[in-house]
């Protein structure tokens, strides 16, 4: 390494690191990047980076936000220096997230048929059955090859002793991809010399696997089946994506209003009038995808496509239902769930929980309430968290009273030390804290794209990587064995 | 051909249409404001700014947000007024929020330039449209429409969306042009006695240079200029690409298209439209024009024009014809 390397001043902190490594141990799957690195002045680091950003403005590669008379497109911000993920690692996320989604689907098919989990005591009924995603109406409906949760993303972060673990399971409508082939693109036009002839791992060909398994869910006796990908429309924030995904499986982007469903069969409108429609990857929440099933108030859906679903004359990725298996709840229960129904360990295990509704968890949980986070199990959005060792002896005294008075609200967990990669921050290279969202594809059989989204907290010592929060995204690659 | 391609969503036909329209109106409106400016003035010599106004049928609304048609409050009605539906940035806002629901079928290249161009405009200012500086703002407003239909026509995969994008274009331009022919209507309306007159043949001048045909009606005409002369041509001449024949010619062949290469049945009443409007434009000369009333003749073929655009519409698209057949405000909100 010359005197030009771009991380001599790069100070990793106690922290793991995608580049280096941690503790005493220093990875070498970055050795080669640094190489090429070290080719760049900050200067010319800093200059590509804005070209970057630049074009993703241009190319609209946006979400967007609505005011009364402006809509205003802002991108996603992405930093130019990747994460790297060595053929090992990557192993152990691809069979790790294969076997959990396999887990899902099972839990999710026994969940809305025998129920035996329940019978057998494992879960409580009142966690599935009193879910706000449990769906009733899903209750004996069949499902092609009984794979309800066909795109999953998988939220993963890396402690400090370097190994993964599961954050959360996103089972419902899982966004994010299109940052992951965007970004790779914008890599490869921005910074050719760091990625010729490297072996990474490719991305592209995410729509076409989609559209595979999207069209193993149409009718069996369909013979060309006609996919469609069923979006809220251009006011929904994650809109670009969904254009995205369209372009990439080459299939119409619709909306509620271009459907129709006659005798229990979908349609979509034409200016030669209407065309059968097979199969559908929506984009679209359960609660607005029918008003005559759910929520009545919808103008996003079609009344009527719950009734073709049934019938299984039409197919839908994700399944009706599937949220009541990535709720915060259901999530303490998973390693239990992957070995009830497939008798293995879990390859990648959750972030220790206590579950406050057992009474060992509870224990656990008081004995330890200024170490742990604390979490209610009914919210979103990261609402009503307690942070432990960052919380006043009045907040601490508050939370121990809420968890006393309904423990089976409450899970806990330790703090996390989230891994850092090397980012580009005001001409600078500096840690940030990153997590990985791999995402896992399955009609028949199940794919899982190598790498996944990357997203990088922006602000220094910030372990929120969420976009609303100065989160931005970077490349990541998986590198050939 | 394959299920695929053949197949369009006729909210994709409708957004297509719009988007042709769209940047066709920026266009033109640009070259209304360019012309105005630099060669159009009255007997007094000074800039009937109103004119604008009366033309686009706008009087209504303009007079409710200013209170005089001066040169300061027209142009930023027509460039910079994000209220005013029929402004320029509101027409390419409305281009672009139309190629976002169309996005899934357009070249990245043309997203791409549409992103720019709008974002472009919102960058400007009272201070860029000022007198000096509104013929290079006009041009660069042309020109990026121009760029848009050049890379348009060398990406835009040609299926039925290519053709409701040019009906919709071609819709626009010939509606235009009727536009044009009415403001010199309304520059001279005052004084008929003038006609024939120096200032009178220095403004038709103008009206040929706003339509880039001021060289090809020299072409025609290489000696005069009557105003009888320069209107025969923008409605009659069959190689001039914004005369009014031109226009209908290719809707038609745009109609026909869509049912001999897609198969479609519908668009029989719009053909039936169009050739009713290409029978009355062939039935008159450049004399009986002018006897019937450039104004009148003008407003019947903008009248047809409506009524061909409605039915394009219900026919393909399963619109229900506006109850406003003016302008398509709001045709981006398909979202309700």
């Amino acid at each position: 390494m010359t005197g030009d390397d771009l991380l001599a001043a790069y100070n990793r902190g106690p922290h793991w690191c995608e580049i280096l490594g941690g503790g005493g141990a220093s990875s070498s799957h970055g050795d080669d990047l640094r190489t090429r690195l070290a080719g760049f002045s900050l200067t010319e680091l800093m200059r590509r980076a804005d070209l970057a950003e630049r074009e993703l403005y241009n190319l609209g590669i946006t979400f967007t936000v609505y005011s009364e008379r402006d809509a205003i497109d802002r991108i996603l911000p992405f930093d130019v220096l990747p994460r790297i993920l060595s053929a090992d690692d990557w192993d152990t996320i691809e069979s790790g997230s294969k076997q959990r989604v396999t887990a899902i689907n099972a839990f999710l098919h026994d969940v809305y048929h025998e129920a035996r989990i329940i019978k057998d005591g494992l879960i409580p009924a009142e966690l599935v059955f009193g879910n706000p995603y449990y769906r009733e109406q899903m209750r004996g409906v069949a499902v092609p090859h009984n794979n309800y949760v066909n795109v999953c993303g998988v939220d993963l972060v890396r402690d400090g002793q370097g190994r993964f673990k599961v954050l959360e399971d996103n089972a419902r409508t899982p966004s994010g991809v299109s940052y992951v082939v965007e970004n790779r693109h914008m890599m490869l036009r921005t910074f050719p010399e760091l990625m010729e002839e490297m072996p990474i791992r490719p991305v592209s060909n995410y729509g076409q696997k989609l559209l595979e398994a999207v069209t193993d869910l149409a009718p069996a006796h369909v013979d060309d089946p006609q996919v469609v990908l069923l979006s809220p429309g251009v006011f929904n924030s994650a809109y670009f994506e969904h254009v995205f995904l369209a372009r990439e499986m080459g299939v119409p982007l619709v909306e509620g209003n271009d459907l129709v469903v006659e005798n229990d069969h979908v349609f979509m409108k034409t200016t030669a009038g209407l065309a059968a429609v097979h199969a559908i990857y929506r984009r679209l929440d359960d609660a607005f995808l029918d008003p005559e099933v759910f929520n009545p108030e919808s103008l996003l859906g079609v009344p009527g496509l719950f009734g073709a679903y049934a019938k299984g004359n039409v197919g839908l990725a994700n399944a009706v239902g599937t949220g009541c298996a990535d709720d915060k709840a259901v999530y303490a229960y998973m390693p239990r769930i992957i070995r009830y129904y497939l008798d293995e360990e879990p390859i990648l295990d959750n972030v220790e929980t206590h579950i406050c509704r057992e009474p060992e968890g509870l224990k656990y949980t008081l004995d330890h309430l200024d170490e742990l986070v604390i979490k209610p199990v009914g919210e979103s959005g990261g609402y009503g968290i307690v942070i432990g060792p960052r919380a006043s002896a009045a907040e601490l005294d508050e939370i121990r009273a809420k968890v006393i008075d309904d423990p089976s609200n409450f899970i806990s967990q330790p703090m996390i030390d989230l891994s850092v990669c090397p980012t580009l921050i005001d001409g600078m290279v500096e840690p940030r804290h990153v997590d990985l969202r791999p995402f896992v594809v399955t009609g028949k059989d199940t794919w899982v794209l190598p790498g996944g989204l990357t997203r990088v907290a922006l602000r220094r010592g910030s372990l929120v990587v969420n976009s609303s929060q100065g989160g931005g995204s970077k490349d990541t690659w998986v590198l050939e064995r | 051909m394959s299920t695929a391609t053949k197949l369009l969503l006729a909210r994709y036909a409708d957004c297509a249409m719009w988007l042709g329209r769209y940047i066709e109106r920026a266009e033109n409106l640009a070259r209304i404001l360019d012309v105005n400016m630099h060669f159009s003035r009255d007997a007094r010599g000074s800039q009937n700014w109103r004119s604008i106004v009366q033309l686009n049928a706008d009087e209504k609304r303009f007079d409710k947000a200013y209170d005089v048609a001066s040169y300061a409050n027209v142009v930023n009605f027509y460039v910079l007024d994000r209220d005013n539906p029929t402004s320029i940035i509101s027409a390419v806002r409305s281009a672009k929020e139309n190629a976002r629901s169309l996005r899934p079928l357009l070249s990245t290249e043309m997203w791409q330039h549409l992103n720019m161009f709008n974002n472009h405009l919102s960058t400007l200012s009272a201070e860029d449209v000022k007198p000096s500086e509104l013929a290079r703002v006009s041009a660069m407003i042309k020109e990026q429409c121009q760029l848009h239909t050049g890379i348009t026509e060398g990406t835009f995969f040609r299926d039925q969306s290519w053709h409701f994008y040019l009906l919709g274009k071609r819709i626009e331009r010939a509606d235009q042009t009727t536009r044009l022919l009415d403001i010199k209507y309304h520059l001279l309306l005052p004084m008929d006695q003038t006609v024939g007159s120096p200032v009178d043949v220095s403004q038709w001048n103008a009206l040929l240079r706003s339509v880039a045909g001021y060289h090809a009606f020299r072409r025609e005409h290489p000696r005069g200029m009557s105003p009888k002369a320069v209107a025969g041509f923008l409605l009659f001449n069959s190689a001039f690409p914004r005369s009014i024949w031109t226009g209908l010619s290719e809707i038609d062949s745009n109609l026909h298209r869509l049912r001999s290469d897609f198969g479609l049945r519908a668009g029989n009443l719009a053909m039936e439209l169009v050739d009713e409007t290409r029978a009355a434009l062939e039935s008159h000369t450049p004399d009986t024009v002018v006897n019937f009333g450039l104004h009148e003749f003008s407003d019947y073929l903008q009248r047809q024009l409506n009524a061909i655009t409605t039915e394009i519409r219900r026919d393909f698209c399963g619109f229900e014809p506006m109850t406003d057949s003016g302008m398509p405000d709001g045709q981006m909100q398909h979202q309700d």
